[in-house]
């Protein structure tokens, strides 16, 4: 009889954890596969996030990547704030920037923003930890905790920050800014949680990638494994998010 | 030597309410550009996203500098044993704290977003130099807090004095690497990322807080009608001395190191030669104004014997240090940032042209009224306490003294 009671416990049991592993092996493969996460769940540092540019598809005179990130995120032409601000003082998420060989006289032109570094000076040295970096890889400013010091601006090799020098009226809903604190490239946070490319990489998909770096089956890092990608200051040993191809 | 008595001044005169009114006049001053800076926005200021840090950083680092160097008389006494800058100690410690308190105001003031300050009390990033900074400046108002004490109490001070008094100057070595690493850990630019700014900090406060020091002594002393002795005087103004050559010894270290690096000839260029207003404010203000004709004030053997014209040196080591901060914290900054070496840069963010930067009426006076701060603190001190000793004539204060 304790035989028997034995054995039925363990069909029991072998047919229960079956039936728990057939329930929750769909919910664990699909959490491998998928790249988009629940929004009441954390970010994790299983993606890295990042932009690959094309130099060499950049043209110019072509400003569209500037234009949609204004528009997207209500800055310089994309919203009426900043009047009074003079223009070395209004803020600029992202920026054209044309290069000319010294030697050569080769010229180039590529956008330049926040490099979304893995190492950011910018989160070493804010006193507050206002400037942070998510696990994504993502760097941002906690405006809540921003005190304006702009020690983050002294410190940013790119020169990607702004400080507000002025009261802002109608923000963004997705893109929060407010006077006296720093901000900057987001890589459009938002729409990247909402499983979408920054505005920046969807108004020119011809020279701008965006996908995860971490996933070496990616778009981006099939591109950056065959063609490479360089870092701007790769000698700081900042890991940037950002490659450029062609510089 | 006899034994030193310290008394409060009377401070009823003319000229201390003149004093006082004048100098209240000035910190209100500074109060008003500061709300006028807070109400509008930093828009009113010429600060702007090339050169984010302006006037106010320049006076509120001279500042912060100078207090921890205003400390270090009294540690020649406590920590050196010199009995000779004893008598000196009680208001060698009152003044770095009053120049601390008008520099961290000035700081303060300047933030974007003043009014966060609890945040910045509350949250530390253990990884930024700032954040080390304000648990160091904190940590130096309750020490030498603390020192001053055992300096005034007799009982406790002589037991007390010396651990006590080493602690503070162990401490202000730290604040002002701390200071110096502000400029130092910025890895990117090219004026800054040097370990030699940290030590060159410290130098800088020996020299720039004992010049205030000095300029203090020789007011209050002849305007109290106390006595100064030649001794005293003789040493304090020797000792300066040192320290605007040490400084100097710094400068061309830092300068040379960085003209070796074909990387840094760019901005050593820019500051040196053809930087307009900041090569000006280098070779005239910084190295002319404030360390030759100082040192030449100090050690001409009949111009060092001259109350008015050391007074006058020692007056040039300060402007002469605003000028040094002034090329560092701004010629710094308005020099660009190198990101692609060999290559012309140009975009709609100055990016590849040097920054440019006028200042506003509001950002001299939010640091002016910084420095009145501190001074108006140092002129209500000794009304109430016994700072200033009553004496000090040779005969009184002079330990080699002979009749």
């Amino acid at each position: 009889m304790n035989n028997n009671t034995d054995k039925a416990r363990r069909n029991f049991m072998s047919k229960l954890v079956a039936a728990a592993g057939v329930a929750v092996a769909p919910g664990v493969i699909l959490h491998q596969v998928a790249q988009a996460k629940p929004a009441d769940q954390p970010v994790s540092s299983k993606n890295r996030w990042g932009i690959l540019v094309n130099t060499d598809k950049c043209a110019s005179n072509c400003n569209d990547c500037v234009t949609a990130c204004e528009n997207e995120n209500g800055w310089g032409s994309g919203s009426d704030n900043e009047q009074l601000s003079s223009p070395l003082q209004k803020s600029q998420w992202i920026r054209k920037v044309k290069l000319t060989d010294n030697q050569t006289g080769h010229v180039q032109s590529l956008p330049l923003m926040c490099q979304h570094c893995e190492n950011p000076p910018c989160v070493d040295v804010c006193p507050t930890g206002a400037s942070m970096k998510r696990a994504d890889g993502i760097v941002l400013v906690d405006k809540h905790i921003c005190i304006g010091c702009r020690y983050c601006m002294m410190a940013c090799p790119y020169k990607a920050r702004s400080f507000i020098h002025e009261e802002i009226h109608n923000q963004r809903v997705n893109a929060p800014r407010g006077i006296g604190t720093v901000e900057a490239c987001t890589m459009c946070v938002v729409r990247v949680d909402n499983d979408q490319t920054p505005a920046c990489v969807e108004a020119c998909e011809s020279a701008l990638m965006f996908g995860d770096l971490n996933d070496p089956g990616s778009r981006i890092s099939i591109e950056l494994k065959k063609n490479g990608g360089e870092q701007i200051r790769a000698d700081l040993g900042l890991n940037t998010g950002v490659r450029y191809q062609g510089i | 030597m006899k034994k030193i008595t310290f008394s409060e001044i009377e401070g009823w005169s003319s000229g201390y309410l003149a004093l006082l009114a004048i100098l209240g006049a000035i910190v209100l001053v500074g109060l008003g550009s500061a709300f006028y800076m807070e109400h509008h926005g930093h828009y009113v200021t010429g600060m702007n996203n090339q050169i984010v840090w302006g006037v106010p950083h320049v006076f509120a680092v001279f500042l912060i500098v100078a207090a921890s160097g205003a400390l270090n008389t009294a540690s020649i006494s406590s920590v050196f044993g010199k009995v000779a800058y004893k008598p000196l100690a009680r208001m060698s410690a009152l003044l770095s704290i009053a120049l601390l308190v008008g520099g961290l105001m000035v700081l303060v003031l300047d933030l974007g977003r003043a009014d966060r300050l609890i945040v910045a009390m509350t949250k530390y990033n253990f990884k930024s130099i700032f954040a080390w900074n304000m648990i160091l400046y904190n940590g130096f108002f309750a020490i030498v807090g603390a020192y001053l004490w055992m300096l005034m109490d007799a009982r406790l001070g002589k037991k007390f004095a010396r651990p006590v008094g080493f602690f503070a100057f162990l401490w202000r070595l730290a604040l002002t690497t701390g200071t110096g690493s502000i400029f130092g850990f910025l890895v990117a630019r090219q004026a800054y990322d040097a370990a030699i700014m940290a030590p060159m900090f410290v130098v800088m406060s020996f020299s720039f807080g004992l010049a205030i020091l000095l300029l203090i002594l020789l007011a209050s002393y002849k305007w109290s009608g106390r006595e100064f002795g030649d001794a005293l005087f003789t040493r304090l103004k020797n000792l300066l001395g040192i320290f605007v050559a040490g400084v100097l010894y710094f400068v061309i270290a830092y300068h040379l190191t960085n003209l070796y690096a074909a990387e840094h000839t760019g901005v050593e260029h820019f500051i040196l030669l053809n930087g307009g207003i900041y090569s000006n404010m280098f070779w005239y203000g910084q190295i002319l104004l404030g360390s030759l004709v100082p040192l030449a004030l100090f050690y001409h053997p009949t111009w060092g014997k001259s109350r008015l014209l050391v007074g006058l040196g020692a007056a040039l080591v300060i402007i002469g240090g605003w000028f040094q901060m002034y090329v560092i914290i701004i010629g710094g900054q308005a020099f660009p940032l190198v990101l692609f070496p060999g290559k012309t840069v140009e975009s709609s963010f100055s990016d590849g042209i040097i920054n440019s930067y006028t200042p506003t009426l509001a950002e001299f006076g939010l640091g002016l009224g910084g420095f009145a701060t501190a001074l108006i603190a140092v002129a209500l001190a000794v009304k109430v306490l016994r700072l200033m000793p009553t004496s000090l004539a040779d005969a009184d204060v002079d330990p080699h003294y002979k009749k």
